[in-house]
């Protein structure tokens, strides 16, 4: 019985889009998920092409119509998957090409590079958990929540000393923030170098983090706040890594997390506990928080005497730069994209600013010359990614889009050329600048940079 | 069990002064959160407090020579830092473009005369505590935490040496650290005077939102070069295969006309989740061995090229690749060892010696 049936969805099927070898193997060792999910989109691929040599999906032959509607699918007239199939639940298989990707050639080991969120796929705000960008000093480990402990020390009443089990038990509060690596669109000071979105702004991600704000635990373990002006937080990987925070203004914010969108950190992002600082570099968010030292002066770690420093034309690096300024990029369409035709299209992106709110996003169409303000998406949250939308009929010209984000204080995000004039082309990290796509006559859309 | 009893104890001493409800709270020095945490023993604290700022508060005491620093280095570091701390190859260099007139000024001058290919961690670092610090947290990467203080001083004796910021007889110590800081190349050449290390901090660039007539000429300044467009793979199978944004099949040159409404003449790649987290590559990465091996280049340990060129013909190369695999091995590349992977089955194992013993291929 199940044989015949199977045989009988490989004789329906268009020709020549199975091999010879594929179907001798179906028929002797049957079909699994691998090869259904194959043998589906091939199906799909072929429809396609069987309708692209007639006529446009849109411009139907008199008298017939959609083979979509008209045909019965193998979902409308077989049954369907039991509940908790997946028990956990992944994405369609149609989603597939959406995945965190590392870039070529940025690094030479793995363990010690970054996966890049896939922006140009991605809706409202929230970033899925498992395409939260991912930055490794040292590799990563799942580490045992049972043996992982957070130690509060340096100017404190008491050095003290919290597992899970405890850290779990406070009050606490669930915050949506954007996090942002200080390197992201780095590539990108001096000249175009990455074809498209995933790797100029992907080390980028909004989630909402659940944890015991880092005031509370400060108070609680009894800190001298008007001495102690900086904290140190460490993390529990090989790298031990390190950062200094600067307390001033970050104080009420920060949170000491566990839940990332309703579940567990990721182990890649710092699972069981992970520091976040709203507004601040992702490097000073530490990854498997595992000790917090109360002190009153920066600490000149690894991460802020070698790195994360901006190099200015003089020669003079500017150190301890981690509020990651007003920001923006188009989303969809975005480099290495492809419209396919004339006529509307919903225009999409992101802005952020570690000072606080979008207040306002304006796009371009023809390179900067003349904008038009977006609709904001709601929510819109202090230091959380905000999106925004503009209706768009392309006329089937060339066109530069832009976004411009403007944030609660004021200030708008500057062109490339303007933060070159100050800062030259060997900074590496903070470059808020604005992104433009060309979008060519052929629909291809590419990354430029103009000025 | 003994140490909690021990510490409640002094922890109930200590607090009593302030807490309402003392029997309740002897492990807890809070009375808002009765029951959670406890004090830190000395010895934790210890074991864990080992930052060293640049005031050197944190740094323990002993010392270590140049040339002890030199032998620990060959040993385990040079293999990815290169002898003298000068190579490319997996890290940035260490060591290079400093001058004896920089150690006087404090300043770096080749980081703006721009005549140095590449910015090393001698030309950037201001402070000694940085280096330090990060060795002995960190270091070697393989094996991180494994130095003892005085290879830590020893360690950095030798990179300073290597940067003639130190002699090649000094001794480096807890004692004379302070004495060394003032002869940092680049010490001066940090500031704080910017607007970025507060979210109150002003900024350095003051656009306007212009909203129309904007701009005299709009300029292309630069454009992503023909020979990047599909350095990253074909970016048609990285982006969504239906709806208003495809992906580009960028192994192709671009189309010279729209593609129409269903998008015909596209790229439709088949690539799943199942396709990616299948075979020995995907093992050779997920697996970490690809931290240390590369296909063609030698990075921590041998390539794969290397490692199936010395086997290539040899009976029972893949048992005995088996067993080093799982055991780990040492000194047959060179001096780092290769540790065990005992995380592995033996099906994954045999899948992942077999695959590099074809040469990866």
């Amino acid at each position: 019985m199940a044989d015949q049936k199977r045989r009988g969805q490989i004789k329906q099927a268009p020709e020549n889009f199975v091999s010879h070898d594929l179907i001798a193997d179906l028929n002797q060792n049957g079909m699994d998920d691998t090869r259904r999910g194959f043998m589906r989109s091939g199906f799909m691929a072929a429809i396609g092409g069987a309708v692209g040599l007639g006529s446009s999906l849109n411009v139907l032959a008199a008298g017939e119509g959609d083979p979509a509607i008209l045909e019965k699918q193998v979902w409308q007239t077989t049954l369907g998957k039991n509940v908790a199939t997946m028990p956990y639940g992944t994405p369609s298989i149609y989603e597939a090409n959406l995945i965190r990707r590392e870039s070529p050639g940025l690094t030479r080991v793995s363990a010690a590079s970054v996966a890049f969120t896939p922006l140009q796929g991605l809706f409202g705000i929230i970033t899925p958990n498992g395409l939260h960008f991912e930055r490794q000093h040292q590799g990563w480990y799942n580490i045992d929540p049972e043996k992982h402990r957070l130690m509060v020390n340096g100017l404190v009443k008491h050095n003290r000393v919290f597992t899970m089990n405890d850290l779990m038990r406070l009050p606490s509060v669930s915050r949506i923030h954007f996090i942002e690596c200080g390197a992201n669109t780095g590539l990108e000071w001096g000249n175009v170098a990455v074809p498209t979105v995933q790797y100029t702004h992907g080390m980028l991600s909004c989630c909402e983090f659940t944890g015991v704000p880092l005031a509370v635990l400060l108070e609680e373990c009894g800190a001298d706040l008007k001495k102690g002006k900086y904290l140190l937080a460490e993390g529990g990987d090989g790298s031990g890594m390190t950062r200094t925070i600067n307390l001033e203004d970050v104080l009420n914010e920060a949170i000491v997390a566990w839940g990332m969108n309703g579940e567990m950190l990721r182990p890649e992002n710092g699972f069981p506990l992970r520091l976040v600082v709203p507004g601040v570099q992702g490097v000073s968010w530490v990854k498997w928080l595992r000790r917090l030292e109360v002190g009153d002066m920066p600490y000149a770690t690894k991460d802020e005497a070698v790195h994360y420093n901006d190099l200015m034309p003089d020669g003079m690096a500017r150190q301890y730069t981690s509020i990651q300024e007003c920001k923006s990029v188009i989303t969809t369409p975005s480099g290495g994209q492809q419209l396919l035709d004339k006529g509307f299209y919903n225009v999409s992106g992101l802005a952020w600013s570690g000072r606080g709110k979008i207040k306002r996003v304006d796009v371009s169409f023809d390179g900067g010359n003349n904008w038009k303000t977006a609709r904001l998406e709601t929510p819109v949250l202090s230091k959380a990614l905000t999106r925004f939308n503009m209706d768009w009929v392309w006329d089937g010209s060339p066109a530069i889009l832009q976004s411009r984000a403007i944030d609660d204080t004021g200030y708008v995000q500057p062109p490339i050329k303007m933060l070159r004039d100050v800062r030259g082309t060997r900074s590496i990290y903070h470059n808020n600048a604005i992104q433009s796509w060309k979008v060519g006559a052929n629909g291809e859309v590419s990354n430029v940079q103009v000025g | 069990m003994f140490k909690l009893a021990k510490f409640a104890n002094s922890a109930l001493l200590v607090g009593a002064t302030f807490l309402v409800v003392g029997s309740v709270c002897a492990q807890n020095s809070s009375a808002r959160f009765p029951g959670i945490g406890r004090d830190a023993t000395p010895a934790e604290v210890a074991a864990w407090d080992i930052d060293v700022r640049p005031d050197f508060k944190g740094l323990p005491k002993g010392s270590g020579s140049v040339e002890k620093g030199q032998q620990i280095w060959e040993a385990k570091c040079s293999v990815c830092h290169g002898t003298f701390g000068e190579s490319n190859e997996i890290f940035t260099p260490i060591i290079g473009g400093t001058t004896a007139d920089d150690i006087k000024t404090g300043r770096v001058a080749s980081l703006s005369d721009r005549k140095q290919p590449q910015r090393t961690t001698i030309m950037k670092v201001a402070t000694v505590s940085s280096l330090w610090d990060y060795i002995y947290r960190a270091m070697p990467w393989n094996a991180p935490r494994s130095l003892t203080p005085d290879d830590t001083f020893a360690l950095v004796a030798y990179l300073l040496s290597m940067a003639e910021v130190v002699p090649d007889d000094f001794v480096l110590s807890n004692t004379n650290i302070a004495e060394v800081q003032k002869r940092m190349p680049n010490r001066n050449g940090m500031t704080l005077k910017h607007g970025m290390w507060s979210a109150k901090g002003a900024p350095d660039v003051h656009a306007t939102a212009c909203m129309n007539n904007c701009v005299q000429f709009v300029q292309i300044g630069s454009e992503l070069p023909d020979y990047a467009r599909n350095a990253h793979g074909n970016i048609a199978e990285q982006n969504r295969q239906y709806g208003p944004f495809r992906g580009s099949d960028s192994t192709k040159p671009p189309l010279t006309k729209l593609p129409g409404a269903s998008g015909e003449g596209l790229a439709h790649a088949s690539e799943t989740h199942a396709a990616n987290s299948k075979g020995p590559e995907a093992l050779f990465k997920n697996e970490n061995c690809s931290a240390c091996h590369a296909q063609n280049a030698k990075l921590v340990g041998p390539s794969i090229t290397d490692i199936a060129a010395k086997y290539q013909g040899q009976s029972g190369a893949l048992d005995k690749l088996m067993t080093k695999v799982k055991n780990g091995g040492s000194g047959v590349w060179g001096a780092i060892p290769m540790p065990a992977q005992t995380q592995l089955s033996d099906e994954d194992r045999k899948t992942l010696v077999t695959w590099v013993l074809s040469g990866g291929k």
